[in-house]
């Protein structure tokens, strides 16, 4: 029965395509799972506000292009000094903001100036802690000076946050965005859907696409109901891997499993009682099966990973081996760490299915060598305040999902509350290295430290699970940012 | 009537100060602070302390009682801490949903249900009976959400008459936006109607064994005349408090089948302000809504005297 049914469906389906064929469709109707708050990306954390801005309406100086590497944007080339610690920006001509206002100088200066400043709201304010003084000599340049070299920065700059907007329109961002991109701001009905459209000013190659409507789905079971009825035409960020099967099978859908910059970790209190010692750490990362939690909690949609690092970065050493699985081993770790038979711990899981789902799986690995834990789910702002404000937590699951944060290992004060100044001082040396090779060497260095260390289960990488009509093209595989890059996007026949 | 009235009044004033104070108390004891839930885990000390003076959030808790009730009464209810928009703005661009669902809804289910329920009883224990009761069993025990998706896969996917979800707006036409409701609607109104069936069902029951019906059957009137005269009409009064639960219910109720649909309605909306920490809306939303049930049992109130007679007079033992 069910298969006469789908096989029913894609028939009408069918005919429904070959109706459609006729005419080359120039709109895409994306499906997104959390709708953001605003649209203002220099004033929240919310990834779906970058999932909606981010090259589409905002630019910046820099922008990240969809292998994680840095490419210009509003600037055209740049010169580093040797110190590095004054930065040249060459700004393109004639670029114009959607509301009319010229784009020049002035208004990168305001820009990271706004970001900066003691009132400022910004989310990631921390990307702009190096910068000491921003001038603008002429139009057409910016000069940034920075108070230590920052080997990112260039990087850093192509996040959302570091976007470029007018002094004359920063304020009204968040309703009625106004930037540089390619795409203007249409309209948005909040809780529904919001469109944007093509800027016929813009300064670059124009995009293929006339409009392009983002609607916000919520739900697992509706998101897949509204692919398989063609209501989306894409869902990049598909929110239930158990129906990708079943898209796989469906000759006018693709289904694209790409990579995301979020590490997934049982993130551990390193200063509570019982994870304290790194003996008890070990023996965790000794009992704990990474492909069962990957099948179980994602349906086989993830990459193992063994320290915080992202598996498709140049840098990235496998440390999945440093703990083979062995129980026997856990336990005699468990034993000279003074636990014998185990102890009681607690586990906080925050919303997302990764969590919930692959908390259980934990707890149930960690049976076996006595750690009974006692599963609380929170909700986020639960969790924030908690575990990762309070420390008031054992072990918990997230995904770090900013890209390259290795770094936050070394923060004072971090959940994890991981106090190595080994580890802080090669951070301190990353900084310092100007060179490619000197900091892929230092990157190599780090993630062994943590490893060695088991500061934190290191489970898996998410992976970006996305579907799309087939006869799509330009849609960003993986997530080196959090954006849905609209500007390479187009229909085939 | 008019001391009647002014009693209502008090009480939907006073029933208005409880919720608002109980909301206030219940989401000061809640966890979490809405500046980190909107600046996330990357945010410094100092951005979040300057957003938390922006959203007034550094003032004693009194201070912010105060002052949210002192817009209440100045008609301001308020900017939404996320959406950096007045409260009341997207208040009523939610009801634009809500509220003709919830009408839709309870007009089908009242369609459905009534008659349904006054067929059972008047032919009780027949087949006619025994099918409602069985579909009055179904459409109890069904879960609304899961009807929901059976109806989009059936709907939507296979018969692609109907959009799978989303609200098209009352821009792009009267007709689409309705068609986008009418899923939603069914999936609300079918466990409503079921309720409602069987409540009228043993309600009429109830009243044709009563003395004035019997009399009415002696002095020669027929079954059916008994039963539309006198039966039905008294029997409606538990029904109609039925109804006004239910219109309570569907207004804001709906969260599941707003998200099955992810339609934008006030229910999603309150479940995304309590995720988000957008304390000024929940607590603006739920005063709204306990003054629309206080206005809704007035409502009801007030239908109680139009079909029973004695009623009327508001107490004066006519």
């Amino acid at each position: 029965m069910r298969k006469l049914f789908y096989g029913l469906a894609a028939a009408a389906a069918l005919a429904t395509l070959a109706a459609q064929a006729e005419a080359a469709k120039d709109t895409i109707t994306l499906g997104m799972q959390l709708e953001p708050p605003h649209l203002d990306p220099t004033a929240g954390a919310a990834a779906a506000i970058d999932e909606v801005t981010y090259a589409n309406i905002f630019e910046g100086l820099t922008r990240i292009d969809q292998n994680g590497g840095v490419k210009p944007a509003l600037a055209e080339s740049w010169t580093i000094s040797d110190d590095g610690l004054v930065y040249t920006f060459k700004l393109h001509k004639g670029v114009k903001f959607h509301d009319g206002t010229d784009m020049d100088s002035a208004d990168v200066k305001f820009s990271l100036e706004r970001a900066m400043d003691e009132k400022s709201t910004n989310a990631q304010k921390g990307l702009f802690k190096p910068i000491s003084k921003v001038e603008a000599p002429d139009a057409s340049t910016v000069v940034v000076t920075l108070s230590q070299p920052t080997g990112r920065f260039l990087f850093n700059m192509g996040w959302g946050d570091a976007v470029v907007v007018a002094p004359e329109s920063a304020e009204g961002n968040k309703t009625n965005p106004v930037g540089t991109g390619p795409f203007k701001f249409k309209n948005w009905t909040k809780g529904d859907r919001l469109t944007i459209e093509r800027n016929p000013n813009y300064w670059g190659t124009a995009v293929k696409l006339k409009s392009a409507t983002f609607k916000f789905i919520s739900d697992p079971a509706a998101a897949t109901a509204a692919v398989l009825a063609g209501d989306v035409d894409a869902f990049p960020g598909f929110p239930a891997p158990e129906a990708l099967a079943q898209f796989k099978s469906d000759p006018r859908l693709k289904v694209v499993v790409g990579s995301t910059e979020g590490e997934t970790i049982l993130s551990t209190n390193n200063k509570s009682k019982y994870f304290s010692d790194v003996r008890v750490r070990r023996a965790m990362a000794h009992a704990i099966d990474r492909q069962a939690i990957i099948d179980g909690a994602m349906f086989g949609y993830g990459t193992p990973i063994g320290s915080h690092f992202a598996p498709h970065h140049p840098a990235y050493v496998d440390l999945t081996g440093m703990y083979p699985y062995d129980l026997a081993k856990a336990k005699a770790l468990l034993a000279e760490a003074g636990y014998p038979n185990g102890f009681k711990a607690r586990l906080h899981l925050p919303p997302p299915s990764y969590a919930r789902r692959g908390g259980e799986i934990i707890a149930a690995q960690l049976a076996k060598i006595g750690i009974q834990l006692e599963i609380i789910p929170v909700e986020w702002a639960q969790w924030l305040k908690a575990v990762f404000k309070g420390y008031d937590y054992d072990l918990t699951i997230v995904s770090h999902t900013e890209p390259m944060d290795i770094g936050i290992y070394a923060r004072d004060s971090y959940y994890f509350q991981y106090d190595s100044p080994e580890f802080k001082a090669l951070m301190k040396k990353l900084d310092m290295a100007t060179d490619e090779k000197t900091q892929y060497d230092i990157l190599r260095q780090a993630q062994r430290k943590l490893a060695e260390d088991a500061v934190n289960g290191f489970l898996f990488q998410l992976a970006k699970t996305g579907v799309w009509n087939a006869k799509l093209r330009g849609l960003w595989p993986n997530s080196p940012t959090q954006a849905n890059d609209l500007t390479g996007v187009y229909w085939v026949d | 009537m008019s001391v009647f009235l002014a009693r209502r009044l008090v009480a939907l004033f006073l029933t208005l100060l409880g919720a608002s104070l109980a909301v206030f108390l219940i989401l000061e004891v809640l966890p979490g602070d809405p500046a980190t839930v909107m600046l996330g885990i990357g945010a410094q000390e100092d951005s979040l302390a300057a957003l938390r003076a922006q959203l007034g959030l550094d003032r004693p808790a009194w201070q912010r009682y105060l002052v949210w009730i002192w817009g209440w009464f100045q008609g301001d209810l308020g900017n939404s801490y996320a959406y950096d928009e007045p409260v009341i703005k997207i208040i009523l661009e939610r009801l634009r949903v809500s509220l003709p669902l919830a009408l839709m809804a309870i007009t089908l289910s009242t369609a459905i249900g009534l008659p349904l329920g006054v067929l059972a009883a008047a032919r009780r224990n027949s087949l006619t009976d025994v099918s409602v009761m069985g579909f009055v069993q179904v459409g109890v025990a069904i879960p609304n959400f899961w009807f929901a998706i059976l109806m989009i896969l059936f709907f939507s996917v296979f018969l692609k008459v109907m959009p799978a979800g989303g609200f098209a707006g009352w821009d792009a036409g009267v007709w689409p936006a309705i068609k986008s409701l009418i899923l939603p609607a069914v999936a609300l109104a079918l466990p409503q109607a079921a309720i409602l069936a069987r409540v009228t069902r043993s309600s009429v029951l109830e009243v044709m064994r009563e003395d004035y019906v019997r009399t009415a059957r002696a002095k020669g009137l027929t079954f059916a005349a008994a039963l539309w005269r006198h039966a039905v009409r008294n029997a409606l009064i538990p029904v109609v408090t039925i109804m006004g639960l239910q219109f309570s219910f569907l207004l804001a109720g709906t969260i599941i089948i707003e998200n099955v649909f992810y339609l934008p309605g006030l229910g999603r909306l309150i479940f995304q302000a309590i995720a988000q920490r957008d304390v000024i809306v929940v607590k603006d939303v739920v005063v709204l809504l306990a003054g629309a049930v206080v206005l809704v049992n007035f409502i009801v109130d007030m239908s109680y005297a139009l079909l029973d007679p004695r009623l009327r007079g508001g107490g004066h033992g006519q």
